[in-house]
């Protein structure tokens, strides 16, 4: 399967009955997918007249309790920021995917991880956060796509995952998770289903023109977020135990980076991978694992460095940090990004 | 040394080298390996060149995208020319020589010519050429049990056209003996 087939029949399988999108490459198949399935499942699939719309069709749905996702490349994301921020005032869960593609503006079509700090740091306005996970094959495409709906309920907040046209469109073998019915879900008692004058109104609104009232709400939101960033870090590591350069990448591009580590490792030296699968909340508890063992980080990225903040920010100067990208749609090669390490192994090795 | 094979398969949109991949793929796939089908996709699809990165693997696999393949298969002259210099030392490229008159010799790579587009023609089997050059790619190396190359086609020939599986099993027979 395509990896945005595998996201799209999992999201189903998980109990999402609502789907809002708009088209763009190279994100379409996801949607054209779940046009075909979802009616098949009794939900409801709608193309949306903008990505503006399909956001706020998603707040709808998801005010009234349902699990709903929405899908779409790095411009029509950015048109659906405003949508994001409004829902995480709310405290609505919902699940929004990002196939990323080559930017700023229009960009390109081919495969990019520039929208990093759009995720992780300024989708919409205000002060929020969302979850944002980060899959590097299609099996997990489908595996975190499935447990982004849990995420989203438990929290009440939007939750992202960011892929890339490369995860998108490549095929790999998958195996789907178990369909859940979504009649045997938790309740929420919280959405607005009718209240049958058996009890009194749920509201879901995020404007509070008390600024007492707004901070309460905000400091509130923030301890759910503390909660998020002790209990929902996931990473994945390989070969840093003993590794003198730890490398940091994901999605794709810890795909390239894995190849290169073996390479490296094949002429005697010692690199690691450290694959961020949660982009928000940052693994720093996987990289703070690696400090004591660490001489040196590199980042690669398919952008022009925006993780390598993350990666400072964890290691706090306690090792070099060195960033190698490529950019505008172009994949870095297992070669190219070999070259670093060794040459990084070669300065922190004196 | 994990056996691992990496493909490039290159042509002008529709003459299916995307689908030519995806059996590769599905023959992995049978046979419980790992393995990874990477098209490109955009603008190039319409009229220009079209190409797909498929790694059979017996480890997982890292990056997808191909850029130094064991074997290219090249479906045109431009597809032939952009790839054959990377190609790695030892493999092998297979050409369909009514598409790409000007074959290049390099050192070290072994350069399979098959006229694969008249071929499939003359055999009634016309369109098929880019199942004649995948018969042959499994002729040069085994990448999978023979009987798999016929299964994998029975799961990639859409229920539709059916009809079409026998041409596709006659077309990767010829490709073997060509």
């Amino acid at each position: 399967m395509k990896g945005n087939e595998a996201l799209a029949e999992s999201a189903m399988r998980a109990g999402c009955r609502f789907f809002f999108g708009y088209p763009i490459t190279p994100q379409t198949e996801l949607a054209a997918y779940m046009s075909k399935r979802m009616p098949k499942v009794g939900g409801t699939y709608l193309q949306a007249e903008s990505e503006v719309a399909a956001i706020n069709m998603v707040y709808g749905a998801a005010a009234a309790g349902a699990r709903v996702m929405t899908s779409s490349s790095s411009p029509g994301v950015s048109l659906k920021g405003e949508g994001v921020s409004y829902m995480a005032g709310a405290d609505l869960p919902g699940v929004i995917i990002n196939i990323q593609r080559g930017g700023p503006g229009l960009g390109g079509i081919q495969p990019s991880q520039s929208d990093y700090w759009q995720a992780t740091r300024a989708l919409g306005h205000g002060d929020f956060h969302i979850v944002v996970y980060a899959p590097s094959t299609v099996q997990e495409m489908a595996d975190l796509a499935y447990s982004a709906f849990d995420v989203a309920d438990k929290y009440r907040t939007p939750v992202m995952i960011l892929g890339d046209g490369m995860l998108g469109q490549m095929m790999e073998p998958v195996v789907l998770p178990e369909p859940i019915d979504p009649a045997t879900l938790p309740e929420k008692p919280w959405a607005t289903t009718g209240h049958a004058h058996q009890r009194p109104h749920n509201v879901i609104n995020s404007l509070y023109l008390t600024a007492d009232e707004l901070e309460k709400l905000n400091f509130e939101r923030y301890e759910r977020y503390a909660v998020i960033e002790r209990d929902e870090q996931r990473a994945e590591t390989y070969l840093t135990e003993d590794a003198d350069v730890v490398v940091v990448a994901f999605g794709a591009a810890s795909r390239v980076a894995r190849s290169a580590v073996n390479a490296a490792r094949e002429r005697g030296v010692k690199a690691g991978l450290l694959r961020p699968v949660t982009l928000w909340p940052f693994p720093k508890r996987a990289l703070e694992e690696t400090i004591p063992t660490a001489k040196a980080y590199l980042s690669v990225e398919m952008n022009m460095g925006q993780m390598v903040d993350d990666v400072r920010l964890a290691v706090s100067g306690r090792a070099p940090v060195d960033f190698y990208g490529r950019t505008g749609g172009v994949i870095p090669t297992p070669d190219e990004v070999l070259e670093r390490i060794c040459a990084l192994s070669e300065k922190v090795g004196e | 040394m994990s056996r691992e094979l990496q493909i490039v398969l290159a042509g002008f949109g529709g003459q299916g080298v995307l689908f030519a991949g995806k059996v590769m793929a599905y023959a992995g796939l049978i046979e419980n390996r790992e393995l990874s089908w990477l098209p490109s996709y955009g603008p190039e699809m319409r009229g220009g060149t079209a190409n797909c990165s498929v790694t059979l693997s017996d480890e997982p696999i890292g990056s997808p995208l191909v850029t130094t393949p064991d074997v290219l298969v090249a479906m045109n002259q431009p597809s032939f020319d952009k790839f054959i210099d990377v190609v790695r030392e030892g493999g092998v490229v297979i050409a369909d020589t009514d598409m790409v008159p000007e074959l290049k010799e390099r050192e070290g790579v072994k350069v399979v010519g098959v006229p694969a587009t008249s071929l499939a023609e003359g055999a009634g089997l016309k369109g098929l050429g880019n199942i004649v050059l995948l018969g042959k790619l499994w002729a040069e190396t085994q990448f999978c049990e023979r009987a798999t190359v016929d299964a994998a086609i029975e799961k990639c020939v859409p229920p539709r056209k059916a009809a079409l599986i026998d041409k596709n099993k006659q077309a990767i027979g010829l490709g073997i003996e060509a």
